[in-house]
């Protein structure tokens, strides 16, 4: 301000750094999402469950050298879409609602601030869960390919952002409810027969084709492809990027703050 | 605000809105006009109110003045920047309390206060806030199961929290018990003494009477009046004597004055001078009648406003005939 501005300018009318605000707002979103009780049950244990029941059914016999060496890849698929998709959306949803997204709008955070805090805190969740869900199939016998961990990660990252910018348009265009009830609904639905637990060729005929242009059979086969094989499979990271792309500009586009 | 130096060009006021205009997409694809002409101006170290029953629009008024809503048209300045497009450095000057309170329900009302303070440079002492809002006596408790009032006093803090220059309240007394209010009150002068610019909406004209340095008033998306609340109210006209008396008793009236009744009581308007009273109690010793009741006030705003609101009204009933 001038000198003619009347306004007394006491140290404090200032922002943080954007990083730092940033950074603060991924810490408050990541602990929001670990304090939640119905967020964890759907990141951490149904996933959890899904892999035993996996190891012990013998759907995945023959696919890979060990049943665990099938499943691990698509739970940790199944996990990005928990906490990405169904978690953030939901608590996205009702931040809406309750005004929250508003009042934390007109801080030095900012709208751009408030996405990158939720997308950082779901990429510090899923580094959790690989961890937890990695420590847990490790003891079921997991024997990943070590060359494919940086596949897997850009996977991962992808997969990511695909997730959340779809989860944030469901939850900036819908009521909180229908947004919980639409974003369980679909991942019950993808975690069955999207590709993301079961290999694209376990699925019959029409439906495997469908499937393969989904960004959840991308993200299963791409892991799979990774973990399993240790190589980089081009057409999962090719849907992906699209699905990133697309539903970055889709929330952009259509995400209502009010 | 400079009158000791003409030479210095006028600084622009903390908040500009002129001619502002807002509607939204109704259900059935209709447009509904919230805002048709909306105009005030707030500065520094003044309490500016809005004031006009719920829908008036109010709100809509301060969402388009804090950013969050773009204008349809007109002129809205913010610290003489365009609030809609605001960067970080604007908002840090600028603090809001929304009417809904906008906080998050899960969260405890100090740990959401201490994470809002880390996104400032150099935020308010949390505990400072907390003292004097009362906050640490619920300070373990979600915000989804505090009271109205205590989420009232959590939201006021997250808009102190960054020593803001501006600050925008949406209804801050609503749902308050006395004692808040008053600390509520207490804080907002506060606020005033040290400089900055206070824009407040309220229903409640006890509440503007009480807090305002100019008084806006909103009518059906319109400004429609208005001044510093004794302009609104009218200071220069003389006030009115309501008095009454026991039943069965008739008083005497000094030759020339004619009160009107109102429910039990007379009302004698214009009385302008102590002489006048003196003939009218003069009147009553000698008939050695004593009132019940004797009251002499001024036009309070709910009359004023009262007035403005029929004023409009009826210019709209015009506007529609002609």
């Amino acid at each position: 301000m001038s000198a003619t501005a009347p306004l007394t300018r006491e140290p404090g009318a200032r922002p943080a750094p954007l990083a730092l605000r940033c950074l603060r707002q991924a810490l408050y979103e990541t602990r929001s999402i670990l304090s939640n009780g119905e967020q964890l049950i759907v990141s951490i244990a149904l996933p959890l469950m899904a892999m035993i029941a996996l190891t012990w059914l013998d759907l995945l016999e023959g696919f890979a050298s060990s049943r665990i060496n099938a499943a691990a890849p698509g739970v940790l698929a199944l996990c990005v879409v928990s906490v990405a998709f169904t978690g953030q959306g939901i608590q996205t949803g009702f931040d809406r609602q309750y005004g929250v997204l508003r009042s934390l709008s007109t801080t030095p955070l900012g709208r751009g601030g408030l996405i990158t805090g939720k997308g950082l805190a779901v990429l510090v969740v899923v580094c959790l869960q690989v961890l937890v869900i990695g420590l847990v199939a490790a003891l079921l016998g997991w024997t990943p390919v070590a060359a494919g961990w940086p596949a897997a990660a850009l996977m991962l990252l992808l997969g990511s952002i695909a997730f959340t910018s779809l989860g944030l348009l469901i939850a900036g265009t819908l009521r909180p409810q229908a947004t919980l009830a639409v974003t369980n609904l679909v991942w019950v639905l993808l975690a069955a027969v999207g590709g993301l637990l079961l290999p694209l060729s376990k699925l019959p005929g029409l439906l495997g084709t469908a499937a393969t242009l989904l960004p959840s059979s991308a993200l299963g086969e791409g892991l799979r492809a990774a973990l399993i094989h240790g190589r980089i499979d081009p057409t999962s990271l090719l849907v992906l990027a699209v699905w990133s792309v697309l539903g970055t500009a889709a929330a952009v586009r259509w995400f209502r703050w009010e | 605000m400079h009158a000791s130096d003409p030479s210095r060009p006028a600084a622009p006021p903390a908040v500009f809105v002129d001619s502002l205009t807002k509607s939204f997409r109704a259900a059935g694809g209709r447009r509904q006009h919230v805002l048709h002409s909306v105009s005030f101006r707030a500065e520094a170290g003044a309490v500016t109110t809005l004031l006009g029953t719920n829908g008036a629009g109010k709100s809509t008024s301060l969402a388009c003045a804090q950013g969050l809503l773009r204008p349809d048209g007109g002129t809205v300045r913010l610290l003489d920047e365009d609030p809609w497009h605001s960067p970080a450095t604007l908002r840090a000057r600028v603090g809001v309390m929304l009417q809904d309170g906008g906080l998050p329900p899960a969260q405890k009302p100090l740990a959401y206060l201490g994470h809002v303070a880390s996104l400032y440079a150099r935020p308010r002492p949390v505990t400072e806030l907390a003292e004097r809002l009362g906050l640490n006596e619920f300070s373990r408790t979600p915000i989804r199961r505090l009271s109205g009032g205590q989420k009232q006093r959590v939201a006021l803090a997250v808009a102190l929290v960054g020593s803001p220059e501006v600050l925008f309240l949406d209804e801050p007394s609503a749902g308050l018990d006395p004692q808040s209010r008053q600390v509520v009150f207490e804080l907002i002068e506060e606020e005033r003494a040290r400089g900055r610019a206070i824009v407040l909406t309220t229903h409640l004209l006890e509440d503007a009477e009480r807090l305002s340095d100019t008084v806006y008033v909103i009518d059906r998306g319109r400004t429609v009046a208005h001044g510093s609340v004794a302009e609104l109210i009218g200071h220069d006209s003389p006030p009115s004597l309501t008095v009454s008396f026991a039943e069965g008793i008739t008083p005497s009236w000094p030759a020339g004055l004619a009160p009107r009744r109102e429910g039990g009581a007379y009302v004698l308007d214009a009385v302008d001078s102590p002489q006048l009273l003196a003939r009218l109690t003069s009147a009553w010793a000698e008939a050695d009648t004593l009132p019940v009741s004797l009251r002499l006030e001024r036009r309070s705003l709910e009359d004023a406003f009262l007035a403005l609101a029929s004023e409009a009204s009826h210019d709209l009933l015009e506007g529609s005939r002609a």
